[in-house]
């Protein structure tokens, strides 16, 4: 049953994520976290903190772990949750496979149809306010437990934003400055 | 024929962090350098690859495998793509549980959750930025992220409506 709702749930991620990984983050918030339960909202966080750090991209990190985290949280057992993974990984890579097989043989013609580039004349800005909810939905009380937290916030966003310090590098700063200041 | 793609596919799964966009030079280098496909070809493949739903780079590996060898060779460039983070996640996952009660952990996690959202809220302000938001289209983000946020709607009707609402303006503009 667990099965099932993952594959849906994640055929469902991959059919409306336009606009990139930070857009569905507020897709698959919605869907793993609020609808579902699946994990706590700090746990998407660090799901999100780990996605940031490790290869690959994030709406497969995310199906790979709350695919585990959802199976083994509803009591099944850790090797029941790697299938758990399974699923969810390739339920989230199946719309790409229908959608590519279904549009390859007239591509050109799709990428040039009028229709669809209007369609995207909304679809862009909406992208935008997608990743803005992302971001706010994350803005709660489990993220930000202090006054500290909204100056590694301050810190990060402007060595992200005006210094383009690679991610990478302000999490590993933040998870030190964690150990200092916690 | 199916190795050298599986291979090449593996190697910019495993080695692209920071999303789709990253890996983009990698990919180039391959399928222009190693001639299967043409420059032209590839941004032909780009443009649909970002304008289908679903996840930038496993639109991409499909389509080149589908391009290079139908069926399998989609399937085995997806497969590539995916497999090093699926392999890397399923590790920390089956770790996570038991470290994230450590108090070392804990504190990392604390430090680290609000910054999280700062590097959220830096591509939006990119995105923003790409997309050509004014004054006047801030109103369609400003709405959008409004309705999920604040009153729980689903991102799926966020994207039908924006969907929707672009081509009715393509239509009324008389550009349809």
């Amino acid at each position: 049953m667990i099965y099932l709702q993952l594959f849906l749930t994640y055929i469902k991620i991959g059919l409306f994520n336009f606009g990139g990984g930070y857009a569905m983050l507020s897709f698959i918030r919605h869907e793993v976290v609020d609808k579902h339960g699946w994990i706590g909202s700090q746990e998407f966080t660090d799901i999100v903190a780990i996605s940031q750090t490790t290869p690959g991209p994030i709406g497969i990190n995310s199906a790979t772990y709350v695919g585990y985290a959802a199976t083994v949280n509803a009591g099944y057992s850790p090797a029941m949750g790697a299938l758990g993974s399974v699923v969810a990984t390739i339920a989230v890579c199946l719309p790409s496979f229908a959608i590519v097989l279904a549009i390859s043989r007239f591509y050109a013609a799709f990428r040039r149809n009028r229709h669809v580039e209007a369609a995207f004349l909304g679809l862009r800005p909406a992208t935008v306010g997608l990743i803005a909810a992302a971001a706010l939905m994350l803005m709660n009380d489990d993220n930000f437990v202090d006054g500290k937290s909204i100056a590694l916030f301050a810190v990060a966003f402007a060595l992200s934003w005006r210094f383009k310090v690679h991610p990478i590098a302000i999490i590993a700063m933040a998870a030190l400055a964690g150990i200092l200041l916690y | 024929m199916y190795l050298s793609l599986f291979l090449t596919f593996l190697r910019i799964g495993a080695f692209t962090i920071g999303g789709g966009y990253a890996m983009l030079p990698l990919i180039e280098r391959e399928a222009v350098g190693r001639k299967w496909m043409s420059r032209e070809e590839f941004v032909d493949v780009l443009a649909v690859a970002q304008a289908m739903p679903g996840i930038f780079a496993v639109n991409i590996a499909i389509f080149i495998g589908y391009r290079l060898k139908k069926t399998p060779g989609s399937i085995v460039c997806c497969l590539a793509a995916v497999l090093p983070s699926f392999l890397m996640i399923l590790t920390i996952a089956l770790c996570f549980a038991h470290i994230k009660d450590n108090a070392w952990v804990d504190r990392m996690f604390r430090g680290i959750r609000p910054v999280v959202v700062a590097l959220i809220a830096v591509p939006c302000l990119s995105a923003a930025k790409t997309v050509g938001i004014t004054w006047q289209t801030a109103v369609i983000p400003i709405a959008a992220a409004l309705l999920i946020w604040q009153m729980g709607v689903s991102p799926v009707y966020i994207v039908l409506l924006a969907a929707a609402g672009g081509w009715l303006y393509g239509r009324l503009m008389g550009r349809l």
